[in-house]
């Protein structure tokens, strides 16, 4: 059985301020459900010897040069904006945590 | 605004009752050329989102890539704070939904920070060393700016919409995290602010940070709690965020203790809560309580990969550390000689590179601190402007210095061409070329005025021949009018005694 209870999703759907209602709690508790137990094979897999990784390919100190790079211009970067005042985003007032 | 209505305690009286445990969290804006993870210009003060690239803004598909003057940097600090620096390190998503982050994630490190287990010695006024223990120091990046538009006050409550601008998001970031702070009394004020600045100006040093905690480079955030005298067990904390000055770090410290003392002593207990510091009222009000909000999810960051130090990066980097502020100012206090006050006046001021800069161009300790704390700091103060930002450069006063000595000029004109350096026009040597402010020693030049003197003041003359020789003064007032303040008064002494047969 899943880890993920409906508890968890209504609790994450809080956290990123999305609206969902009982019915889309219920089929999103189940869908996560599917990709948790699927991704749970891996710790079968792996022992405890294993350390963890986050990545593929076992590569580190992949740097960049502290060299000024080609930026957007302002137009450019508002594009996609919904909507916009001068050169900046407009969006509606969010107070935090509530 | 809501009426502020909390009820205080006499920090005195507090401080009876109970022990004041402290804790800092310290934001470092780097000055890298570029981003964190991205090759966007790091610059303050430029036209809304102009500084930004794909990474910035968040869109899809974009991949960071970690600055490694950044990563450098934060090496620097770590070491400057005596941390230990990680062998292998990693970045991390703490994931929260604000609009000034893109991306809905801070890219930040979690549970391996890159530098850790470090100290800071603060120094405080009554001269005592207290030991503030660093937890860690970790990489992070900075949010983008938002501004709270519309309703009444143009604060977040009420407001209709916001204004992001996100030419800040991305900028590198180490924040460093002290271990829980307890024993500093009624000091906890004085440490908090101390801290702060020891940490300021150990950024400023290391040139890793424009440090200017006016422009937000500098950033704390103060825990502060209360436990009665002799208890074990600590009190709830509240933390009061973006305090951004050394004076209003001092207040909020001492603001919460008096507040959470009255809390206490009513018999309630301290709401765990984030407090907003107001500079106007010298209050903190409450923010948000501290609850689902913090539950940040913090995962890998699986676009980036490990960072590893070595020995030899660690110690290529520890060799292009400066010598730690503190013991640089004991030395300079040592080698220039001066008395406790007149050294702190001079720190103060915040002229101790120009004064060390302008001996190592050639002149005593004595003579570079009587025109930076003399005159430089009274046309400043009269201009509005910055002791260093005067025009006046160390060459300026050995130049000065040497003109005097060399009997050009005397004082007074010298502060007259200081001015007229101040103004743009030229050095010293030109104005006083330029000006014919040079001193008057040419002995038949003087010769005139002192003559018209002695005949002005028959009796000042016969005083000096009756043998009262301090009497010359009176005549000094005539010749110097004569030769507009330029006559050289070791001269004038001479020629008049020469004149009257006296041996001088």
């Amino acid at each position: 059985m899943s880890a993920i209870s409906r508890e968890d999703v209504a609790h994450l759907a809080q956290l990123a301020h999305i609206e969902m209602s009982d019915a889309e709690l219920d089929k999103m508790t189940g869908e996560l459900g599917v990709i948790v137990d699927s991704i749970a094979s891996v710790s079968e897999a792996a022992s405890a010897d294993i350390p963890a990784t986050t990545h593929p390919i076992a590569l580190s100190n992949v740097f960049r040069e502290d060299v000024v790079g080609t930026t957007l211009t302002a137009e450019e970067a508002l594009m996609n904006a919904p909507d916009s005042v001068d050169t900046r985003f407009k969006v509606p007032a969010i107070l935090d945590g509530e | 605004m809501a009426s502020y209505t909390d009820e205080l305690v006499d920090f005195d009286v507090a401080l009876e009752k109970y022990d004041p445990v402290l804790g800092f969290e310290v934001h470092v804006e780097l000055n890298t050329k570029t981003k964190m993870f991205s090759s966007a210009p790091n610059v303050f003060g430029d036209v809304p989102n102009t500084n930004v690239t794909p990474v910035c803004l968040g869109l899809p598909g974009v991949l960071p890539v970690v600055n490694k003057t950044a990563v450098e940097y934060a090496i620097m600090i770590g070491l400057a704070l005596n941390c230990k620096i990680a062998e292998r390190c990693g970045f991390a998503r703490k994931n929260y939904f604000y609009p000034d982050t893109p991306k809905n994630f801070q890219t930040s490190q979690y549970d391996d920070p890159i530098a850790y287990d470090g100290w800071l010695d603060i120094e405080l006024s009554d001269g005592e060393v207290f030991r503030v223990e660093i937890e860690r120091a970790h990489m992070e990046e900075d949010a983008g700016k938002l501004t709270h538009m519309g309703g009444a006050t143009g604060r977040i409550q009420g407001a209709d919409y916001s204004l992001v601008d996100y030419n800040r998001s991305g900028v590198p970031l180490v924040e460093i995290v002290t271990k829980t702070i307890e024993g500093a009394g009624k000091r906890a004020p004085e440490l908090a602010k101390a801290y702060v600045a020891a940490i300021r100006e150990i950024v400023k040093a290391l040139d890793v940070s424009d440090a200017k905690m006016e422009r937000g480079n500098v950033r704390c955030d103060a825990n502060v709690s209360l436990m009665l005298k002799g208890a074990e067990k600590f009190g709830t904390r509240t933390e009061t965020k973006n305090v951004n000055s050394l004076r209003a770090v001092e207040h909020a410290v001492r603001f919460e203790i008096e507040r959470h003392a009255a809390v206490l002593n009513s018999g309630a207990a301290i709401v765990q809560e984030t407090r907003h510091w107001h500079e106007d009222t010298r209050t903190t009000t409450s923010g948000r309580p501290k609850s689902d909000a913090d539950d940040y999810r913090y995962f890998p960051e699986p676009d980036l990969v490990p960072v590893v130090t070595t020995p030899e990066w660690i110690e290529e980097l520890r060799a292009r550390l400066p010598e730690p502020p503190a013991e640089r100012r004991k030395r300079l206090q040592a080698d220039w000689g001066y008395s406790d006050a007149e050294f702190r006046d001079v720190v103060n001021a915040g002229v101790t590179e120009a004064i060390e800069e302008t001996i190592a161009a050639g002149t005593t300790a004595a003579v570079a601190r009587k025109w930076w704390m003399g005159e430089i700091a009274r046309l400043a103060k009269n201009a509005d402007k910055d002791v260093t930002d005067m025009g006046v450069e160390p060459a300026t006063i050995v130049e000065l210095n040497s003109l005097i000595e060399g009997k050009k000029i005397n004082d007074k004109i010298a502060r007259q061409v200081l001015e007229f350096v101040v103004a743009g026009e030229g050095t010293p040597s030109q104005i006083v070329e330029k000006r014919s402010l040079a001193v008057v020693n040419d002995d038949s030049a003087l010769g005139a005025a002192i003559d018209a003197a002695m005949e002005a003041m028959p009796d000042v003359v016969a005083k000096v021949k009756g043998g009262k020789l301090q009497a010359i003064g009176a005549l000094m007032g005539p010749v110097m009018k004569a030769t507009r303040g330029q006559a050289d008064a070791g001269r004038v002494r001479e020629l008049v005694l020469e004149k009257l047969g006296i041996e001088g």
